[in-house]
């Protein structure tokens, strides 16, 4: 029998660690810019569309991401696209993403003074160009901390993807695991990894927020 | 397309997946009771505790807050053995939940008591309570009743994070949905409904939690 060092359980997590990451960035980036089209739509002048946009939003944050996972994964397959796991995973994960993005934004763009709109539409500017101009510019700066605090979400739920068999970080442990017979040495490395992952996220999104509230009281 | 939708044999396992369903809200209530109780032991520890209790909550919160619950719940059910800690699938799960909720819910319950007026304490000490009776009497209920709408929302996050115990086999609605798709082969049908099941879940649990709020903060005046 093959003997295993803790390195060799460290290098195999750290290898499919990458995967973890790639799935973050891809889910985070294309989940943003959905996530903002969602949110023009929730806020925007049509009410049939802030209604999707909302019932989006509920139907996204009311489910598991481990159904919406399963139903990407099925889903697409009945339409006809051959779906590998990293595919569903990147759709399921993007899709879920983008719904809570929104609402994130969505309170930073309802958190502007009413009388910015208010001017901005004085001056002849249209929704698109109230929210480019005038609106948006002001509520980055409130988004900035919950958008890179829910970044931790995004790679935490990355984790799930494991179960419809995309080989990440989690199902790496697994895998090793089964090969080792060591889970808590080897779940321990796979939390402290995603520990190494998460936490200067939530630490940045701290720091940026006690920022902002400090410049905030000073005003 | 040549797909035809049957979701009449998703019917023909309702019971199944009534048993599933039972074993979610078990799971919640399980999981949201204890788990509250632990984060408001975290948050006082946090708050008034003595310094090495704070270090240890502090850790505890920024690693659970920090890793996957499917971590955690494989640490505590494959992990746990290892030291001699040997539990069931249920047990793993509901302790999972309740050190996940726990984490989340004294970050939540802290902010609460934060917001507690310092005359409130100053008022606590002038009637001869003791901080822990102060504690008890005058800060938890407002400090809770301030921040039950976020305390909610997070027993229904965990409530959907419950999802992936079906991965250790505790038997709950997400596994009655792989285990009836991997007898009828109707996959997309079968999470379909196993969604709307969570969502009209999620949104009784919400309702359920807004009743309880209304009661338990009743006599109280909102300020």
């Amino acid at each position: 029998m093959t003997e295993f060092t803790l390195w060799d359980i460290v290098r195999n997590l750290l290898l499919a660690a990458r995967w973890t990451i790639l799935l973050s960035l891809v889910a985070f980036v294309c989940g943003g810019i959905f996530g903002m089209v969602v949110l023009f739509l929730r806020t925007g002048r049509s009410q049939a569309l802030r209604h999707i946009a909302r019932g989006y939003i509920e139907l996204f944050q009311g489910t598991p991401l481990l159904m919406q996972l399963f139903l990407c994964f099925f889903g697409l397959a009945l339409v006809g696209l051959n779906v590998s796991p990293w595919v569903a995973a990147s759709v399921a994960l993007t899709l879920w993403t983008a719904a809570f993005l929104a609402e994130i934004w969505r309170g930073c763009v309802e958190a502007i003074a009413k009388g910015q709109w208010e001017a901005s539409s004085s001056l002849g500017m249209g929704y698109v160009q109230q929210m480019r101009y005038v609106v948006l510019p002001q509520a980055l700066r409130i988004a900035l901390a919950p958008t890179v605090g829910f970044s931790v979400q995004v790679v935490k739920g990355t984790a799930v993807t494991s179960i419809i068999g995309f080989v990440e970080l989690s199902k790496a442990g697994t895998v090793v695991t089964n090969a080792t017979f060591q889970p808590f040495t080897v779940y321990g490395v796979v939390a402290l990894i995603y520990f190494a992952l998460c936490w200067p996220l939530s630490k940045a999104s701290q720091t940026i927020e006690r920022r902002l509230n400090a410049a905030h009281r000073h005003h | 397309m040549g797909y035809i939708f049957d979701f009449s044999s998703v019917l023909d396992y309702s019971a199944v997946l009534l048993k599933g369903i039972g074993i979610t809200i078990e799971l919640i209530l399980v999981g949201g009771i204890f788990g509250v109780m632990l984060g408001i032991l975290c948050a006082w520890t946090r708050s008034f505790g003595p310094k090495w209790g704070r270090w240890i909550v502090t850790a505890y919160v920024e690693l659970i807050r920090n890793t996957p619950f499917l971590v955690q719940l494989f640490f505590v059910f494959f992990g746990l053995p290892t030291l001699g800690f040997r539990l069931s699938e249920m047990q793993s799960a509901s302790l999972a939940m309740v050190l996940n909720l726990g984490a989340y819910s004294s970050e939540i319950i802290r902010a609460g008591i934060q917001a507690t007026a310092k005359g409130q304490f100053e008022a606590g000490a002038s009637l001869g309570m003791t901080r822990l009776q102060t504690f008890r009497y005058v800060v938890l209920l407002p400090s809770l009743q301030r921040i039950w709408p976020a305390l909610s929302s997070q027993i229904v996050i965990v409530m959907l994070g419950s999802a992936v115990v079906s991965q250790i086999a505790v038997e709950d609605l997400s596994f009655a949905a792989n285990f009836i798709q991997s007898r009828n082969f109707r996959a997309f049908e079968m999470y379909f409904v196993t969604t709307v099941i969570y969502l009209a879940l999620s949104f009784l649990l919400r309702q359920l939690l807004t009743q309880l709020g209304n009661r338990l903060f009743a006599r109280r005046a909102v300020r």
